[in-house]
């Protein structure tokens, strides 16, 4: 069977969505820093499904290493999965270079540096499926994220015309935009509980929307509708709001 | 944040923490005031709710499986649908499981859940061959059957220690399907004629009608069955429909919940019929609607279990069926089940009867109408279910349970009173 290959695996929604491509037959490569850690999870999936799991070394910040990264793979993979995310505290991230700088690099410029690879192979090939996890962040800037939220912004972008670069080779290509999710990442926020989706739900959502070869999946639905209200307030009111 | 079980009553303030690791839960156990294991949340009242919870729904890694034994160790995490989704393929299934598989294997131990199948295979314990607890002081204790530990945790609804792995036997099966026989009742006495007359048959479980009235009373569905031999073993677990918001909590009024019965009484043939039904399906009717719980409206609601003796049940459930149908306080469900003989855990509910479950919607002048309902069990030597319960009083509690005190010295004499409580262990004083 097929190998997938997860970029960033160590998130509670890769783990998740690792689970789910699993328990559907697929084997996996499941690239993060400091893989080893994930020891527990590749045995926690084997048990369950019966599957392959090789876990990667991969630093999605260390660019010159993507190329041999991806050679090295002994089978190519049939789908890459990106799901790293980096997200501090928005004063944090504008009062320290540094950590805007990682935002950045983890969100986007990593992604494209592995992923702009992969799809190189995929367009030669003719075949496979590229999904990468952006956020509603990335819909429309705000005083409470907009560092984070602008590289997502950016991602989402690059998958859009990544998307329509690969529609001619048969290669698709998925942007997710997840609302609140119930995470490591979230967990000292306190979410709504009616917009706020459990990490299960976000990797079923995602499975679903890749096989069926959807182009953009907002999880959970709901989050659709309040994203288009926030991006279709104009700018003069935008600026003085709270939100 | 408001943590609420499956009844979404009661609903208070409450911290919730994750167990991640031993070493962060044996930090935890040391700095904690007293708090409760949560799993699911699919308990339906207090058992798991204080203003301290535990949440161990992410403690969910898959061990080992013995697939020549067919033996699961897995965390206290790992859901029964988790499981099923892992095992079915294999030819294996859970010996003993609930009507919903949305529990997790550490709720399943804490409120030694049964099934359809409980006057064949008994309760989840009996599947269970050993589970690892940390136990107040931090340490780790494995036990097994007919250690005191086990008799305590099994049915002792969290108050223990907290679950963290468990192994468990499962079941061969050679199929996905169930063949079910559906026999239509109209009456009580037709209703506990057929359970007798099926009760070499490994499911069984009754839906009925309670505002039957006269000489319609305890009219039901009864469904038995037993897997096919086809060899097909292609599971995949259904797709959900889910309720998006809680519904006014006028919607379910009398004249909805007998529209309910009376489509789900009439669309059965008379008589004796036959079908072929999935896993799904037959096992967990309900879980196919997500949040199912959210008719009730955001009062919220409860469900009263309770069981009789057998040579009792037919006048006790008699007797309560005639007061609940004389109130007309909607109930959506009602299930009637045959229960086999009682294990030795302290606090484990099944003993050798009938038991009925009714849902009820949180409202004014229920806990009266339970209260009356509970004089009726107490005086047929019945016992209520505190997996179910919210508002069962110490006295009724304990005078269905003979081996409470033993449980009450047990958790005494290990210090386990200060650290492990619910909302509920506090109200029946356990």
């Amino acid at each position: 069977m097929s190998y997938v290959l997860i970029i960033g695996a160590k998130s509670d929604i890769a783990k998740e969505v690792a689970r789910t491509y699993a328990k559907n037959g697929y084997n996996l490569y499941l690239a993060a820093r400091k893989c080893e850690e994930l020891e527990d999870l590749k045995q926690d999936i084997e048990v369950r499904s019966s599957v392959s799991v090789e876990l990667k070394e991969f630093d999605i910040t260390a660019y010159d290493t993507h190329k041999d990264f991806y050679d090295n793979l002994s089978e190519k993979p049939l789908g890459v999965i990106v799901v790293s995310g980096y997200m501090v505290d928005q004063r944090i991230a504008q009062n320290n270079w540094n950590e805007s700088l990682q935002t950045i690099n983890v969100n986007y410029t990593g992604a494209v540096s592995i992923l702009n690879i992969v799809a190189n192979d995929f367009e030669n090939e003719r075949r496979g499926f590229i999904v990468g996890v952006s956020s509603v962040a990335g819909d429309r800037g705000r005083k409470a994220n907009y560092i984070y939220g602008s590289a997502k912004a950016a991602f989402s972008s690059y998958l859009s015309g990544l998307r329509n670069r690969l529609f001619e080779s048969g290669v698709h290509v998925l942007t997710v935009k997840p609302g609140f999710v119930d995470t490591k990442m979230t967990e000292n926020l306190d979410l709504p509980e009616k917009l706020t989706a459990q990490p299960t739900d976000v990797a079923n959502d995602i499975y679903n929307a890749q096989q069926s070869g959807r182009n953009i999946l907002y999880t959970k639905s709901i989050w659709m509708l309040v994203m288009l209200i926030i991006k279709n307030i104009p700018e003069f009111i935008f600026k003085k709001m709270s939100i | 944040m408001s943590l609420t079980s499956w009844g979404m009553y009661p609903r208070i303030k409450n911290k919730k923490t994750s167990l991640k690791s031993l070493q962060k839960l044996k930090e935890y156990m040391s700095q904690s005031n007293e708090f409760i294991s949560f799993g699911n949340g699919r308990s339906y009242g207090d058992s798991a709710i204080n203003e301290e919870i535990l949440h161990v729904r992410q403690y969910n890694h898959f061990l080992e499986f013995d697939e020549e034994r067919g033996h699961l160790t897995c965390q206290a995490g790992v859901l029964l649908s988790d499981i099923l989704d892992s095992v079915v393929k294999r030819g294996w299934f859970l010996k003993v499981t609930p009507g919903t598989k949305l529990i997790t294997v550490g709720g399943a131990i804490a409120s030694d859940v049964h099934g359809k199948n409980h006057h064949i295979e008994g309760c989840f314990s009996e599947c269970v061959e050993e589970f690892s607890i940390m136990l107040e002081d931090g340490e780790i204790s494995t036990c097994k059957k007919g250690d005191e530990l086990f008799l305590a945790t099994c049915g002792g609804m969290g108050l223990t220690g907290v679950i963290l792995t468990a192994t468990i036997s499962l079941k061969r099966i050679n199929s996905q399907y169930i063949r079910q026989k559906t026999i239509k009742t109209s009456n009580l006495q037709e209703t506990f004629d057929a359970f007798e007359a099926h009760s070499e048959q490994p499911y069984s479980v009754a839906w009925i009608d309670c505002l039957a009235k006269d000489e319609n009373l305890g009219k039901c569905l009864l469904m038995v069955g037993d897997f096919a031999d086809d060899g097909d073993l292609n599971y995949k677990s259904k797709k959900k429909f889910s309720i998006p918001f809680n519904f006014p909590s006028f919607a379910l009024n009398t004249l909805s919940v007998k529209a309910f019965n009376w489509l789900y009484y009439a669309k059965a043939p008379n008589g004796v019929s036959k079908q072929k039904v999935g896993i799904d399906t037959f096992f967990y009717p309900l879980d196919a609607i997500g949040n199912w719980n959210r008719i009730y409206g955001k009062n919220g609601f409860t469900q009263y279990q309770f069981i009789l003796p057998k040579d009792v049940s037919y006048d006790g459930l008699k007797e309560i069926l005639t007061k609940i149908s004389e109130s007309g306080k909607g109930s959506f469900l009602a299930v009637l089940k045959l229960y086999g003989e009682e294990n030795e855990n302290y606090l484990s509910f099944p003993i050798e009867g009938y038991s009925l479950a009714l849902d009820f919607k949180i409202e004014d002048g229920l806990f009266e109408l339970l209260d009356e309902l509970d004089e009726i069990v107490v005086k047929y030597d019945g016992r209520i279910y505190l997996t179910k319960d919210v508002r069962v009083s110490e006295d009724t509690f304990e005078r269905g349970y003979p081996q409470i005190d033993k449980f009450r010295e047990y958790r005494k004499k290990n210090n386990m009173r200060e650290k492990f409580n619910s909302l509920q262990s506090k109200r029946v004083n356990i």
